[in-house]
């Protein structure tokens, strides 16, 4: 274990004159935040008044935004496996340069993380190697093959935070609801990716004008439409607890919608990616913007945008998949699926804030407050006694996305020469500073 | 709309031709014109040009073809060019080499046209933004097929005149068809009204978009067209993935004297190649009076030759 995460001997903090943003109390107002011993001890307008801990360091914020980190509920890391691709270190520098503080990696390595061992070996080596909090979902199935379940119990003890079968989708509903009933013992959560592979079949992007212009084969959104209906009335049958990793039409939205007011425990996500770009941004057959669900048309994007303002899309994901030249330097339809995304998650949610299309305290509940329930997390929140998990930003300050100065391994982002507003100033985890923006 | 005669290759200032999408009419028509001049040369007995002498053309074929391999390497070799035939087939790719290192490979040896044939859509663009010398498509996956469609207007342009008066009926497996998408933009592009007509499950979403008019029942998608366009359909598209069997499709969408009369009289009929005799259409048919589909293969290498010398006048030092 590293020691100076063991110690902590970082000095107190107290982050001054801020605007603070806890949507975990819907607060956003002007005010201090006060970190000490890796936690918060206070923050808001009452932390103004506070005392201030023996040693602080004190920063004047000069109103920039004070949050909690982002807690990124769906990232692909190479390591194990793909070392090529992403390490926990680089994936680790690239979120703490994106302001997340926790990334919820998926099982899809090699090997698979379905097993307890694996579990530990991730938490042991994140520890030693990764600059933020790295935290598995354990795979549903045995080598995400979609047919034995793994054990949730002694998996969850090890630390896994949910399951899920990542990119794969379970197309066998008895499985699937076996593991929504089983999990429900554990109060754990099913993240599920939901994809039919027949009737995606040989589908590379999203069905319709464009696709055919493209000569492209399409993926209908019936494809999404139609397991996500179908895990939804299994949810209901288990009563267990769903989550829909990533959807991405006006149609999923419509059946969230209508779940959530039956009082079902059911959720899910975005990617950061959907809400800002659609299928027409793929140009002249840019892989970088072939993802999986795919990208969809403007009318989608819209309803996307809709869900995350009144909060039927609970979280915001990057879906961070990184993929080098050997799988995206190919034509269209021969190229991987996927995009890396933490560096960029924070920024492309603040599109919509800029645009004033969603306020940013929703945007920072979907991309921490929201997560952290799900996951049961003591972060994502800025009241005492939770985790010094925290990000210093400027919402309004201008860059360019220059995709050689990511820091993940992997350059594959549709974000090549962006104009984003809002970056990240100062990312805080455990009450130790990981990232301070030094210019670009 | 005019087909006015511009000095032809000087209109067209592109330098790859990757599609018929994007291209202006009076480029489509320039490379029309020109081609007409290439005819004139393949039917005399010295058929040699020198506009591109000292260069090097390179067909770099993935995908197996006999008739328009030959047909640019007949093109090429008429204009004076070198050229070499890759059918990279699948050695290459069987040894791990993607499509941009083969292209870095063959891009070292300077060639100055590449034309290439690939089968995934957009490779030929891909490779286009790889490499530093001018780019043909010779068809990608199911997006373009640019020459065929020149090659079919050129056809069609003389036997009919202007092809803005004319309604043409593409028949078949649009679904798969690079060759369907280059003719509906170029026919659109030149004014004439376009029909797309086969089985719902070889019409792809998005069609009607594209400007043409769909069918589902070819007698009344037939009815008063200038020109039938026949596809060819693979045979593992009809197994019951696609439709059930070649004789439910032969019965209501092969082509044959019954269908082709609900057409205009002197309707003209033609396939791209290679055929399935008996499958889209009738033997009777491919050889009778109204087929043109041997006139298509003589204007295939007179349109090559255009393209080339159009493309020749952009190269460098050119």
């Amino acid at each position: 274990m590293n020691p100076d995460r063991l110690k902590n001997n970082e000095r107190p903090l107290v982050l001054a004159n801020a605007r603070v943003i806890d949507p975990s109390r819907k607060l956003d107002a002007r005010g201090s935040v006060i970190l000490a011993d890796g936690m918060i001890v206070a923050a808001g307008p009452e932390a103004d008044s506070a005392a201030v801990p023996d040693g602080a360091e004190i920063v004047d914020c000069r109103g920039a935004a004070v949050m909690p980190g982002l807690i990124d509920m769906r990232v692909f890391i190479g390591e194990p496996g793909g070392e090529h691709r992403e390490t926990f270190a680089s994936a680790g520098q690239s979120a703490a340069a994106g302001g997340v503080t926790t990334v919820i990696m998926m099982p899809d390595t090699d090997p698979v993380i379905d097993d307890v061992a694996l579990v530990d070996f991730i938490a042991r080596r994140t520890r030693d190697t990764a600059l933020v909090n790295v935290m598995p979902m354990a795979a549903v199935t045995k080598g995400l093959k979609g047919r034995e379940m793994t054990e949730f119990g002694l998996l969850q003890d090890a630390g896994a935070v949910g399951f899920t079968d990542g990119r794969h989708s379970i197309t066998n509903a008895l499985v699937l609801r076996r593991a929504l009933t089983y999990a429900r013992d554990f109060g754990a959560l099913i993240m599920h990716h939901p994809a039919d592979p027949d009737l995606t079949g040989s589908g590379v992007m999203n069905e319709g004008e464009t696709a055919t212009r493209l000569g492209l084969s399409g993926i209908p959104k019936e494809a999404e439409i139609i397991m996500l209906e179908r895990d939804i009335r299994l949810a209901a049958l288990t009563r267990g607890r769903y989550h829909a990793a990533q959807i991405s039409c006006a149609e999923s939205l419509e059946i969230i919608r209508r779940a959530k007011k039956a009082g079902l425990a059911v959720s899910c996500g975005v990617s950061a990616t959907h809400l800002a770009l659609n299928e027409l941004d793929i140009g002249p057959y840019r892989t970088f913007f072939r993802l999986s669900p795919p990208l969809r048309s403007e009318d989608d994007r819209q309803a996307m945008i809709e869900g995350v303002a009144d909060g039927s899309i609970d979280v915001i994901v990057s879906s961070h998949d990184p993929q080098d030249v050997d799988t995206k330097r190919h034509p269209f339809a021969e190229a991987a699926d996927g995009a890396v995304g933490l560096e960029t998650l924070l920024a492309a949610t603040l599109r919509l804030v800029n645009n004033g299309d969603v306020d940013l305290l929703t945007v920072a509940r979907a991309l921490s407050t929201r997560p952290a329930e799900l996951l049961g997390l003591p972060g994502g929140r800025l009241t005492p006694g939770a985790p010094a998990d925290i990000i210093l930003v400027d919402p309004a300050m201008p860059w360019i996305c220059d995709g050689e100065k990511l820091r993940s391994r992997s350059k594959n982002t549709p974000f090549e020469g962006a104009r984003f507003e809002g970056r990240v100033l100062r990312t805080i985890v455990a009450g130790r500073t990981v990232y301070a923006y030094a210019g670009d | 709309m005019n087909e006015l005669k511009a000095s032809p290759a000087a209109v067209f200032a592109h330098r790859h031709l990757l599609g018929i999408e994007g291209l202006l009419p009076a480029e489509i028509i320039a490379l029309l014109d020109l081609a007409e001049e290439a005819v004139e040369v393949s039917r005399q007995v010295e058929k040699k040009k020198a506009v591109l002498r000292g260069r090097t053309q390179i067909n770099l074929f993935f995908e197996a073809s006999t008739r328009t391999q030959s047909s640019f390497e007949l093109a090429g070799k008429r204009l004076g060019a070198d050229v070499m035939n890759m059918s990279v087939g699948s050695s290459s790719v069987k040894k791990g080499e993607t499509l941009i290192d083969t292209a870095m490979t063959l891009n070292a040896m300077n060639p100055d046209i590449l034309v290439v044939r690939h089968h995934a859509a957009g490779a030929v663009h891909l490779l286009a933004q790889k490499v530093g010398c001018s780019v043909i498509n010779a068809g990608d996956g199911a997006h373009e097929h640019p020459t065929q469609a020149l090659l079919d207007a050129l056809t069609i342009r003389r036997h009919k005149g202007p092809i803005h008066d004319l309604t043409v009926a593409i028949c078949g497996d649009i679904l798969h068809s690079r060759v369907a998408r280059s003719n509906i933009m170029l026919l659109n592009a030149l004014g004439a009204r376009v029909r797309c007509i086969g089985p719902s499950t070889l019409l792809p979403k998005g069609l009607d978009r594209l400007g043409v008019e769909i069918f589902t029942d070819m007698r009344k998608g037939l009815k008063d067209v200038d020109i039938v366009m026949m596809l060819r359909l693979q045979r593992e598209r009809m197994d019951g993935s696609f439709v059930p069997s070649v004789r439910e499709y032969f019965h209501f969408f092969g082509l044959d004297a019954e269908k082709l009369a609900y057409a205009r009289p002197g309707a003209l009929v033609m396939h791209p190649g290679p055929m399935n005799r008996g499958v889209e259409i009738d033997s009777a048919i491919a050889d009778g009076p109204q087929s043109l589909i041997r006139d298509q293969v003589e204007m295939g290498v007179a349109v090559r030759m255009a393209v080339l010398e159009a493309l020749a006048q952009n190269l460098p030092n050119g």
